[in-house]
């Protein structure tokens, strides 16, 4: 089920960078790879042609690079690395479009485990931490929800779109370390607190995002939202995330 | 809440297997969820139509029985009927609590929850999250077991891949054995009871719609340690997929329903660029073939012809492709009711179908066959079972369009009690058996230990690749006696040659190598049993089609297919199958109205 290979007859190799590591103790290098062009090439299928037989441009043999998939149609976030200086899913990253040589490198906020595997376990826990889920009496059947508009659940579907697949993170200048929690994190606050049901644990979801590391530590750099391969409206979501945590300080003592 | 010690082991994060985690956690027991990737990137993501559940909102007489017949019709009645009524009447209610969860269901301008129609239904029966419901169910679940796990009632074990089962002397599941991915450290896991949820086995077919996680590998591997194989040959093919170098990603029926048309160039192994094949040399196939339904004609006859036609050497170009043109409709039109779609094939494809037509072709999607379960989700080995689109019991010969959600939550919905029931009732011994889990560890280190110390000339990508060029070819769409018996012969030859490749890679640390030589291995034999229950099947039902034996043989064939491994390869027998609901009669998409 190959495509058409009419146009291909002309076409110059793809040449491929690969920046590698063997394990998270050694050093990074870079390694040139050159595969045969076919049209309709992405970055997965380059790099699984360079994993059937792996061999420098230089013609040296080496190791396969590594690197992570699964969905293969950008809703899984999981194949996220940094291409050509800009962090995007690989399997929707067409040869066609990209500059060579291309220049693939591992995420560079996260753990880097092995070449373009990096560990991003840190968006789940923070997922954890503001309470990223409704509050349910049980999952028995107590008949349906909350009536909801209809522009109010479009609202909600962007933020829930969010394949935790860490762009945003990679894009933004204040995140680094444990020192902000990161625009994430907060969409999915502002996911929940919209909820009817979600509202009546809000303060906890704010309580989250609160900390040292928390919202306002924002530098408005605004290039989360356009880093975000899903086109949720993060910056959106940090206004209103910040108003409520504005509010909540100031009067939230007097719930208590 | 008092929880006896009952510790349930779920191998699978994608809906099944987070349905299950989150009944059992509820219930107060402990969990170990094992899933190769993060639960929350599993392929229950990419299901995009939506859920069906006869919650008969839009006035239409829309029943639960309605829904049960429509699903039996649809599977030609080789589904045991009680479950399909049982998940039937549980789907609504499914429905009503991932509204609860959070899901952002598309809403009527009441507030109430919208429904469309799908397939193989005339009522407005499926509930929706835009272009993208899968994507929304499943994190629903993963955000509630994330509760979970931070209250301390699920354990996660990400990125381990379960290699096998830990059974006793009785043939008992005792746990399992799982392998870190990053390390390759294998481990033992005691388990009271053991829920596989893993998902199809697509990869078989080298590409296909299913994610790359989709090996079937740890199915396989309970198969060949007993667990009964049912309906293997049962593998749906999608009539329109987008090839890509790497995967088939769907193309939604509604390209055809808005218009499009299917067409090659009457000249074999054209090479023209579209825009320069004139009309008349252009063979609308379907339009020709079937002048009352054109391109609108039933999913199975679609696959089947576009199959053959390429098969006749008139695919795009001399490849496996037609063309699905939607240029003749104003851009304007299609970017009002396709557009997400569009953007899909834009993305992947670089061609803007708008202006240039779409190539497409049949691409495997789903498989009805799994591992035998009875109708509380338990296979044949005691404290083993299964839920999701690794069982059997739902959908007979053809699942029907956005059945597959309803199924996968009300398997892992009824296998969660079933487990808990069991683990609660079975005999558990000391710690003396405890040799048990040394033993197996041992047996699958070796097997890593061989594979990495073996070379040889072989190349395991380059098997994989072969195994699925062959699988494609010759087991799914139009299946000839001869051809599968020369498949099945292939097949091994390919498990011979299995035996002399060698791992590329010197650095073990995260590799991705050993881990696929241990699917491929567990992929060969599954692809026997799909080809063998295919080759013995001499009928035509559903998704299984063979020229030679075109009608539905009920007297016959109206029987589950049962593998059993057996070191000589998979050993077939038939089970009857339980009709006693509703009478099979003849499937007849002949009078579909349009």
């Amino acid at each position: 089920m190959s495509t058409n290979r009419a146009t291909s007859v002309r076409s110059e190799p793809v040449e491929i960078h690969i920046r590698r590591r063997a394990n998270p103790d050694s050093d990074q290098y870079w390694e040139r790879f050159e595969i045969p062009y076919r049209p309709n090439l992405n970055v997965i299928s380059c790099l699984m042609e360079i994993q059937k037989n792996p061999v420098t441009r230089e013609g040296n043999r080496t190791t396969p690079p590594v690197w992570q998939m699964n969905c293969l149609e950008q809703v899984c976030g999981i194949c996220t690395m940094i291409i050509n200086g800009r962090a995007r899913q690989s399997c929707s990253a067409l040869v066609d479009n990209l500059e060579q040589p291309i220049k693939l490198e591992p995420m560079s906020k996260f753990p880097n485990v092995r070449d373009l595997v990096v560990d991003r376990s840190r968006m789940f826990d923070h997922l954890k931490r503001v309470h990223a889920w409704i509050e349910i009496d049980g999952t028995y059947d107590l008949g349906p929800g909350p009536r909801m508009d209809q522009d109010d659940v479009q609202e909600r579907y962007a933020y829930s779109r969010c394949m935790t697949c860490g762009c945003c993170l990679e894009a933004c200048p204040q995140y680094e370390d444990e020192h902000y929690i990161g625009p994430q994190a907060i969409a999915q606050v502002r996911l929940f607190n919209m909820h009817p049901t979600g509202k009546i644990t809000r303060d906890e979801r704010l309580e989250g995002i609160m900390g040292d590391d928390g919202i306002t530590n924002c530098g408005n750099a605004q290039n989360c939202v356009k880093a975000c391969p899903m086109n949720i409206p993060l910056t959106k979501a940090i206004y209103e995330e910040n108003r409520e945590t504005v509010v909540h300080g100031l009067f939230g003592w007097l719930k208590r | 809440m008092a929880n006896n010690g009952i510790r349930i082991g779920i191998v699978g994060g994608g809906l099944a297997g987070l349905a299950a985690a989150m009944k059992t956690a509820e219930a107060g027991h402990a969990v170990d969820l094992f899933s190769v990737v993060p639960v929350k990137r599993s392929h229950s993501v990419c299901a995009q139509g939506g859920i069906n559940g006869a919650v008969n909102t839009k006035g239409e007489g829309d029943s639960t029985w309605l829904h049960f017949d429509d699903t039996v019709y649809g599977g030609d009645f080789l589904a045991n009927q009680p479950p399909v009524k049982a998940m039937c009447e549980m789907a609504p209610s499914i429905i009503y609590l991932f509204d609860r969860l959070g899901v952002p269901f598309s809403r009527t301008p009441e507030g109430l929850l919208d429904f469309r129609r799908f397939g193989g239904t005339k009522h407005h029966r499926t509930a929706f999250a835009g272009a993208s419901t899968g994507q929304q169910l499943l994190y629903a679940l993963d955000e509630q077991v994330r509760r979970y796990e931070e209250s301390g009632k699920v354990r996660k074990f990400e990125h381990w891949e379960m290699l096998s089962l830990v059974l006793d002397d009785h043939q008992v599941c005792r746990g399992l054995v799982a392998m870190n991915l990053q390390t390759l450290e294998l481990k033992a896991f005691p388990a009271d009871a053991v829920i596989i949820a893993t998902g199809g086995p697509g990869l078989i077919f080298g590409k296909s719609t299913n994610s790359m996680v989709c090996t079937g590998s740890a199915v396989s591997a309970c198969y060949q340690q007993g667990a009964k194989y049912a309906n293997g040959e049962f593998i749906q093919v999608h009539p329109t997929s987008i090839p890509g170098e790497d995967k088939l990603r769907l193309m939604s029926e509604s390209a055809r329903g808005e218009g499009g048309r299917v067409w090659v160039s009457r000249k074999k192994g054209d090479t023209r660029p579209p825009s320069q094949i004139p009309e008349k040399e252009r063979l609308y196939f379907l339009e020709e073939k079937y002048p009352a339904y054109g391109n609108l004609v039933p999913r199975d006859i679609a696959t089947r012809e576009i199959f053959q036609i390429c098969l006749d050497g008139y695919g795009v170009g001399g490849e496996n492709q037609v063309y699905l043109d939607l240029t003749h409709i104003p851009a304007e039109v299609l970017d009002r009711k396709l557009g997400a779609i569009l953007e899909i094939y834009e993305m992947f494809v670089g061609d803007d179908p708008r202006h240039v037509p779409m190539r497409i072709f049949p691409g495997v999607h789903y498989s009805m066959g799994g591992l035998w379960v009875d109708y509380q989700q338990r296979t044949n080995v005691p404290g083993l079972l299964a839920a999701g689109e690794c069982d059997y019991s739902i959908h007979g010969a053809n699942r029907l369009g956005a059945n597959s959600l309803v199924s996968c939550v009300y398997g892992g919905f009824m296998a969660a009690p079933a487990a808990i029931e069991y683990a609660k009732n079975v005999e558990r011994n000391g710690g003396e058996d405890s040799q048990i889990y040394e033993q197996e560890v041992k047996r699958q280190q070796e097997i890593n230990d061989t594979l990495i110390k073996q070379s040889g000339s072989e190349n395991q990508y380059l098997i994989h690749q072969e195994m699925g060029k062959w699988m494609t070819d010759n087991v799914t769409v139009i299946r000839y006696n001869d051809k599968l018996k020369e498949t099945d012969n292939k097949l091994l030859e390919l498990m011979d040659r299995y035996h002399r490749i060698s791992i590329n890679d010197s650095n073990l640390w995260a590799t991705m190598a050993l881990p696929h030589a241990r699917h491929l291995d567990n992929m060969l034999e599954l692809a026997r049993v799909i080809t063998l229950g295919a080759l013995n099947r001499n009928e035509s039902r559903g998704a299984h089609y063979k020229p030679e034996f075109p009608q539905r043989d009920d007297e016959q064939f109206l029987k589950t297919t049962i593998a059993e491994y057996s070191g000589e390869g998979p050993v077939l027998a038939y089970e009857p199958v339980d009709v006693s609901l509703i009478p099979p009669r003849k499937r007849d998409y002949s009078k579909a109205t349009k």
